[in-house]
């Protein structure tokens, strides 16, 4: 089922290993930038907005 | 009808639209981890090689969903500033702001991807032709597009400034989209077509259409997830919000 005879062969990427591993591994790396900026500035904005209506319930 | 008519309207309310998605990025972020995971055992595991180009041509599994995604994104975006602009929906403004990010970084993976395969391909990084061109104003006008929105402090006001901005330059999708057609490229002409046979192994085109559409699970799920962030910012003096923290 598979093309590849071995994993290294399939690490190997018929000598392209550089260009495919390459554009792979930078788009896996810009999406979970992406995925963590975005919930980090969740965790940061509720912070904010219950911290903001504990000093509005005070006043 | 009128029934049909409602249920739209009533998710143009942000407070309802914060709950739906909620409740639908789970499931597309299931379905794109399933679907990349089938999409690339085929494309990097199954598929045979090219014989023109060796395996670099397995870059094709993220170069190509990406590169349409840059470009739907570009659309969907410029569609809800439009609709923003023009009935004055804050939900749809919104909806536009929270596309313009991804469809940034869809952009740059192409043009990496792109860059990458170009290398041993033609044997250059770059060149100045016209499909790698515009896809480079495309990166610009995502950019123009979120400094001009955050260059203004009144967010209605950025809403409607960036819209004309997204507007004007979706003159730029059919010139990308065309441009291997109208001008003589270094790039290949278009790997699918809806009015000729596929030039692909099955299995390759089988692959890229998967990962096509994990892509679309992914880019879906990240906007919903920013535009509820959107969502609580702007409605942060809003009673429900309060009640959802």
């Amino acid at each position: 089922m598979f093309y590849w005879s071995s994993f290294s062969d399939f690490l190997h990427m018929g000598g392209y290993a550089l260009f495919v591993w390459g554009s792979y591994l930078v788009t896996i790396f810009v999406l979970i930038i992406e995925i963590a900026l975005l919930r980090s500035r969740n965790k940061a904005l509720r912070k904010t907005l219950i911290s903001e209506i504990r000093e509005s319930e005070r006043n | 009808m009128s029934s049909l008519n409602l249920n739209w309207f009533k998710y143009a309310a942000p407070q309802r639209f914060y709950g739906l998605a909620g409740s639908l990025i789970p499931w597309f972020v299931v379905s794109g981890v399933i679907l990349t995971i089938i999409g690339l055992v085929i494309g990097l595991g199954i598929a045979p090689t090219d014989h023109q180009q060796g395996d670099s041509y397995r870059i094709i599994f993220i170069h190509v969903p990406a590169a349409w995604m840059s470009m739907l994104i570009y659309l969907v975006m410029a569609f809800w500033a439009a609709i923003g602009l023009i009935f004055n929906a804050r939900l749809a403004s919104m909806l536009a702001l929270s596309l313009a990010p991804t469809g940034a970084i869809m952009t740059f993976i192409a043009l990496w991807t792109g860059a990458v395969w170009g290398k041993p391909t033609w044997g250059t990084w770059w060149v100045w032709d016209a499909r790698l061109t515009s896809e480079l104003v495309l990166l610009f006008l995502y950019f123009g597009f979120l400094s001009l929105h955050a260059s203004i402090e009144d967010v209605r006001k950025a809403d409607r400034s960036a819209a004309l901005l997204a507007i004007v330059g979706v003159i730029n999708v059919p010139i990308i989209y065309f441009s291997v057609k109208w001008w003589n490229t270094l790039h290949q002409g278009a790997s699918v077509s809806l009015t000729k046979a596929p030039t692909m192994a099955t299995q390759m085109l089988t692959g890229m259409l998967i990962m096509v559409f994990a892509f679309w699970m992914y880019s879906i799920a990240v906007a919903l997830y920013r535009c509820r962030n959107l969502i609580l910012e702007r409605e942060r003096h809003a009673d429900w919000v309060k009640e959802v923290l």
